[in-house]
């Protein structure tokens, strides 16, 4: 009985978290123009979203490149960053090292829409015009920090004998990163560029205060407009299901690698 | 003679307020299989660091093969290192492991692929090469470290500890090895253990350490038959260490009898510490011939031999190894031989401090004030030096109740009593003679009697 009550516990936690997204992915599949009219099934939302047989395709496309576009920008800067951020700071002793790595942790655990006001008022206090520009330093902002903490734990476990033997065979510390660090830091490196990618695809609150008034649009802002404007753009429901699907992907990608890192360690 | 390879020149290194290295001064000669011996924290380790480049010295130089290398990297010294942890790159297999160095150097391949076969074959993994380093064993990846450090032909080989994780059987295989090694390569071997019995098989030379300091440097056999202080003969095999007195040149008294020895110089009436090994006392069942009788405490078969610890007429203990077993009560004879017999300069007589008068009766030393006897011959302000006897200093269980506090550092058993070393919460060192057992790392409370210390005049 107890178990019953338990699995029971289980499965209205999983409805209660997924049914909304389940609802979008359902209702897909018909073309009825206000959500939640089922008015049979249709594959239409999902040609029209291919062929753009839409309203407003252009700039929707459009949000969709600039998210991407943004979203690989800032992961790779932020991997580059946050790696070299996360060596200097394995290298540092005592305090001054416990004190960086925390520092590290508050921008993570800070609300977005802090960070995006912050930053909307440092770019006009720096007379910024803000765009495109400033939205991609924004997203590098609160994205290194993540490839902080995935890499840090991968230089700890390290033999702190490796870099040393390195040189010891003829090395510079130049090449000692190149041929010997950077390959045993690429698992870190790997799931910190993943996670940097979608917490800037994801990214609504900080994109919105630092675009500026040109009209630049991200994904979760185009949303955002067009839900204002009167009802979601039917053609929005097939996108997030494919989203979604996307992102389910990543992340089954992510932890295979990571039980395989660990069985690796074990072995 | 062959030219000093290796030159480090009044090495000093400091971490924080803790000396590591106080002026450590050695030569190397070319193609030799120097240790460098000591308990774990005697500096060994910070050395070999020192001489590898990754770390760097407060003071002094180092000099290799006639060339100040002080501030060169690492990267540019002629010599390569075997790790304790081996260090093996694991994102490489065992052949790109051992070319790692010579794709640097910008070896042509052809030679690489000759050179690295060679080394494989030298430490027998000619079939390895295609091999995930993380999947070797223990042994096998501290022959790929050492593969990767010769390929190299570097003029010093430095190995820290590189059979430390290895089981015993391993251990003593690879011994062999790479003493085999040695010879085949012709290179100076630098190689640091705190394993005695290892520096023994495979030195030629032992340089042993402590707190940062050479005790003694010599060959195998000098180090064990004629240690050249009690740290060395307790830190190398088995030994007795007692106190004792140079009667006159070639007789010397210990554990209550006079013996014949062959040491001399020393002067008459001398304190000295005498070291009798264990194997070195001969014993039998009858007392008559024989220069001191006693009484077999316990008897413990050891393997090859017997293990027995003996009371003396003069009630003092010693420990004797013999291939015959003598039962417990039982009252036997022994002889030891003038030549068995090493006498050392003791190293102190007694705790002499740098002191400072306070007032008529109070001084200072070791940060403290202590009360002493009333005198007048010295006035406040002066600087002077405070003597206590080791046996005048009283340990108690509770370090609060004391007037200094200190953890028992080192300790030596001297056959009647024991002679420990105390280091102090601020780090100045106390020696004690003491009926009483304690363990190494027990938190002791130090008292000094007003009557025991000695105030003498500084000499300078």
């Amino acid at each position: 009985m107890k178990r019953f009550f338990a699995q029971c516990y289980i499965w209205i936690l999983l409805i209660v978290l997924y049914a909304p997204i389940v609802f979008i992915a359902v209702f897909s599949f018909t073309e009825s123009k206000v959500l939640g009219n089922w008015t049979g099934f249709s594959t239409k939302l999902y040609s029209n979203l291919f062929t753009g047989n839409m309203q407003g395709t252009g700039s929707l496309m459009h949000a969709i490149e600039n998210t991407v576009i943004i979203a690989l920008i800032a992961a790779t800067v932020s991997t580059i960053l946050g790696t070299i951020a996360a060596i200097g700071i394995h290298n540092m002793r005592g305090r001054a090292k416990q004190a960086i790595a925390f520092m590290n942790n508050i921008p993570m655990l800070n609300p977005d829409i802090i960070t995006g006001v912050s930053l909307f008022l440092l770019f006009v206090f720096l007379h910024i015009s803000q765009g495109y520009v400033t939205v991609v330093l924004a997203h590098i902002t609160f994205c290194t920090p993540y490839v902080v903490l995935s890499v840090l734990p991968k230089l700890t476990q390290m033999n702190p004998n490796i870099y040393e033997a390195a040189l010891d065979l003829g090395a510079t510390p130049f090449q000692a990163l190149k041929k010997v660090l950077i390959p045993m830091l690429k698992p870190g490196m790997i799931s910190g560029f993943i996670l940097a990618f979608t917490m800037s695809l994801d990214d609504f609150a900080v994109t919105f205060f630092t675009r500026g008034t040109i009209g630049l649009d991200t994904l979760s802002t185009y949303i955002y407009t067009d839900a204002r404007k009167g009802g979601l753009t039917p053609e929005l429901r097939p996108m997030i299901t494919i989203m979604f699907l996307g992102i389910l992907l990543l992340l089954i990608v992510i932890n295979m690698r990571k039980i395989r890192n660990t069985n690796n360690a074990v072995k | 003679m062959k030219e000093n390879i290796i030159e480090l020149n009044n090495i000093t290194k400091h971490f924080g307020d803790k000396c590591i290295l106080d002026n450590v001064s050695l030569s190397v000669k070319k193609g030799e299989f120097v240790t460098i011996l000591g308990p774990s924290g005697c500096g060994k380790t910070t050395l070999l660091r020192i001489l590898a480049g990754f770390g760097s010295a407060d003071s002094g130089e180092v000099v290799i093969n006639g060339e100040n290398i002080t501030d060169v990297p690492p990267h540019q010294r002629p010599v390569n290192t075997v790790f304790q942890r081996y260090a093996l790159f694991p994102h490489l297999d065992v052949y790109e492991n051992i070319a790692f160095g010579l794709k640097l150097q910008k070896v042509p391949v052809d030679e690489i692929d000759t050179r690295v076969r060679k080394v494989l074959k030298m430490v027998s993994m000619t079939d390895y090469e295609d091999r995930d380093v993380e999947s070797l064993s223990g042994g096998q990846q501290q022959r790929v470290a050492i593969a990767r450090a010769i390929v190299n032909q570097p003029k010093v080989l430095l190995l820290d500890e590189p059979l430390a994780a290895l089981d015993l059987k391993m251990r003593k295989d690879m011994q062999i090895e790479l003493k085999e090694m040695h010879r085949k390569l012709g290179i100076t071997f630098i190689y640091v253990t705190h394993d005695q019995e290892e520096a023994l098989t495979l030195s030629d030379t032992i340089v042993v350490m402590n707190e940062g300091k050479i005790q003694q440097i010599g060959t195998p056999t000098d180090i064990y038959n004629e240690p050249q202080n009690s740290f060395v003969a307790d830190f190398i095999g088995e030994s007795n260490i007692l106190n004792g007195r140079m009667v006159k040149d070639r007789l010397v008294e210990f554990a209550g009898h006079e013996f014949e020895c062959v040491d001399e110089g020393f002067g008459e009436n001398v304190d000295v510490d005498v070291v009798v090994r264990p194997e070195d006392i001969y014993i039998m069942n009858k007392t008559e011939g024989a220069q001191f009788t006693a009484k077999v405490k316990t008897c413990i078969f050891k393997g090859v031999h017997y293990e027995m610890l003996v009371d003396t007429d003069t009630r003092h203990e010693l420990m004797i190894q013999d291939y015959n077993a003598f039962e417990p009560d039982t009252e036997v004879g022994l002889i030891i031989r003038p030549a068995d017999i090493q006498v050392m300069k003791k190293e102190r007589i007694c705790n002499t401090f740098e002191a400072e008068i306070i007032s008529e009766d109070r001084v200072k030393f070791m940060d403290e004030e202590f009360e002493c006897k009333p005198q007048t011959t010295f006035a406040p302000g002066q600087k002077v030096k405070a003597e206590v006897k080791f046996n005048k200093v009283e340990l108690i269980d509770h370090p609060e109740d004391g007037m200094l506090a200190g953890t028992v550092y080192f300790l030596l058993y001297k056959g009647d009593h024991y002679h420990l070393t105390i280091l102090t919460d601020d780090g100045y060192h106390i020696w004690v003679d003491t009926n009483d057992i304690w363990d190494k790392g027990d938190l002791v409370g130090i008292n000094i009697a007003p009557k025991d210390i000695k105030i003498i005049k500084c000499d300078d």
